[in-house]
């Protein structure tokens, strides 16, 4: 097993693209189980696969195709009755321009 | 008629019903007393709904007395919590779902109530059916009915549990990397996973879509059989689910072996799995042979890199399906200065440690610079890994293996190291990368009376050749079972 190490920079770098806020001991913890798993995954660099074509899904046929027509009725209350914060009709959220 | 009606199979209710000998209120009444009395101790529920079962069960009941009863009309279910069940809590065992209401059903569970079958609540798991134990539900771990001091195996615990405690009749789980395969395996029931596409994932909450599958969990094959007569087939609201004709698969339980050919591979009878589970594989090869198939050895020389393949492919499809929790729209929200703020604090506080470390590795693996060397490298080996397969299955129609090294493990064995977690899904791993059939079938006890499972992989949409060859084994009376006393 190769030794890659993550290191904490690497931690939060990642950790603000997957939106998520980490305490001081979540990135040490992740950075040194993030280390384990990636130098465990490394062992896939003993394979030659620069001829193989990689698999994207395992489906038998393409994707298939449908009319372009409306299917479902209008539902607005009912989707925003899970809303944590509403107005009206409307989703709330914070204020995004000054 | 009294008695134990928990513990009634599929085909044995429908049979009692049809003939009126029970209701399917007395049915429902009978399992919902049963979790009563012992879901305290294995936890296999997250949420219960006895007022809409009973409104089910009057209804299947009315229908019943017409004589216009579908198939499974009156028979108690337990549902994974990771299926959309309109009106009733769904929360994936997860925080960020907080007091999520589906406003609709998933295409499967709209099947089932079309179909008359009774949902009695919703199954324990891991947390997005991310774990092989059940120990990272944010609603405590499922117990193994066996014995309370082992996990149920995961992600679908509570699904397995239920049913081996008898709890329900049968119960859907899903499976992505052996999900419904090893806790069935954990708890001694029949497990099985379609083909990939062969059953509709739409009301499905999402983990890894080119992995996931929905499937049953069973007292016996051939109530995996009637249940999957009811999963299976095309559905339009999922482009991905095939369009294929599902056959009678019970049908198919012909009792019949002769002439199989059942694969042995090599590379999955290795140092590491337990003694005992080695030698109960070995003793149901055997009954195979008794029974007239004829085993061959083959190869899946891949075999080792398949875990470190799915823990790319499955986190990185991960990190994009739940970008959708962003408390915006449902669920949890914990409030920020701005929107990205308020993102951050929401998927911290509202998902646990394992989900988190998963969309860590998932997003580490997609992003700039380590694209091409972990992603599409997985992509690559996945392909190398399905070939093994083809080629296996030139010389036999299905494949044979253990379903996992060991029986049930003990409760936080191995909550502190995410690794050895993770290969306690060794044998169960490389069905879903090449989206094949899967089922467990249990055949022993180690010496401690936990379940032993046997694993059966079949090519893609051969269903069929795995059910029946599950059922003939099964009905040889190959093992005698033994119920948990819980």
């Amino acid at each position: 097993m190769s030794d890659h190490r993550i290191d904490l920079e690497q931690v939060r770098h990642v950790a603000r693209l997957a939106r998520l806020e980490l305490s001081a001991e979540e990135e040490r913890s992740l950075a040194a189980d993030l280390s384990a798993i990636v130098s465990y995954i490394d062992k896939l660099n003993q394979l030659d696969t620069a001829n193989v074509e990689p698999t994207t899904q395992v489906a038998e046929a393409g994707t298939p195709t449908r009319d372009d027509v409306v299917t479902n009725q209008p539902a607005s209350a009912q989707m925003l009755a899970n809303a944590p914060a509403r107005q009206d009709n409307l989703f709330l959220v914070p204020k995004i321009i000054e | 008629m009294t008695g134990d009606l928990f513990r009634l199979t599929i085909a044995a209710a429908r049979d009692l019903l049809a003939r009126r000998e029970i209701s399917a209120q007395e049915l429902t009444r009978a399992c919902l007393d049963r979790i009563a009395e012992v879901d305290r101790r294995l936890n296999a529920f997250i949420t219960l709904c006895p007022s809409e079962a009973f409104a089910q069960a009057a209804a299947a009941d009315e229908r019943l007395a017409r004589g216009d009863a579908p198939a499974l009309c009156g028979i108690p279910l337990a549902i994974k919590d990771i299926y959309l069940t309109r009106g009733v809590r769904t929360t994936c065992a997860s925080k960020i779902l907080g007091n999520f209401v589906p406003p609709y059903d998933a295409t499967v569970i709209a099947r089932l109530r079309e179909a008359g079958a009774i949902f009695l609540g919703k199954a324990n798991m891991d947390e997005f059916a991310m774990g092989s134990s059940s120990e990272n539900s944010a609603f405590g771990p499922t117990r193994n009915p066996y014995d309370l001091t082992r996990v149920a195996g995961g992600s679908s615990g509570g699904s397995a549990a239920a049913v081996a405690a008898d709890e329900c009749i049968a119960a859907l789980g899903t499976d992505t990397g052996g999900s419904i395969r090893e806790p069935a395996s954990f708890c001694g029931v029949f497990g099985i996973k379609p083909t990939w596409s062969r059953v509709s994932r739409y009301g499905v909450i999402a983990f890894a879509s080119s992995l996931d599958q929905v499937g049953p969990f069973t007292k016996t094959a051939r109530d995996a059989a009637i249940l999957l007569n009811t999963l299976a087939g095309v559905d339009p609201h999922d482009s991905t689910c095939a369009a294929r004709p599902v056959p009678d698969y019970e049908r198919a339980l012909t009792g019949d072996l002769r002439g199989l050919m059942i694969g042995v591979p090599r590379e999955y009878f290795v140092a590491g799995m337990a003694r005992e589970v080695e030698d109960s594989i070995r003793a149901a090869l055997k009954q195979y042979e008794a029974l007239g198939a004829t085993t061959v050895e083959v190869t899946l020389p891949h075999t080792d890199y398949a875990i470190a393949t799915y823990y790319i492919l499955a986190t990185a499809e991960a990190s994009a399906n739940l970008a959708r929790y962003d408390g915006i729209r449902y669920g949890l929200r914990v409030p920020g200065d701005n929107n990205i703020e308020l993102y951050n604090r929401t998927r911290a506080q509202g998902f646990g440690a394992e989900v988190k470390r998963r969309i860590m590795l998932g997003t580490f693996a997609l992003s700039s610079g380590y694209y091409d060397a972990y992603y599409l490298k997985a992509q690559k080996v996945r392909t190398l890994i399905r070939r093994d397969f083809e080629r296996a299955f030139e010389r036999c129609d299905l494949i044979a293996t253990p379903v996992a090294p060991t029986t049930a493990f003990k409760l936080g064995e191995k909550m502190a190291d995410p690794l050895q977690m993770y290969l306690s899904d060794i044998f169960t791993i490389s069905v879903n990368l090449a989206g094949l059939p899967g089922l467990s079938i249990p055949c022993g006890y180690d010496s401690a009376g936990m379940p032993i499972g046997l694993q059966l992989i079949g090519p893609p949409f051969d269903e069929e050749t795995m059910l029946r060859a599950a059922d003939a084994y099964e009905t040889s009376g190959a093992l005698t079972r033994r119920p948990p006393a819980v």
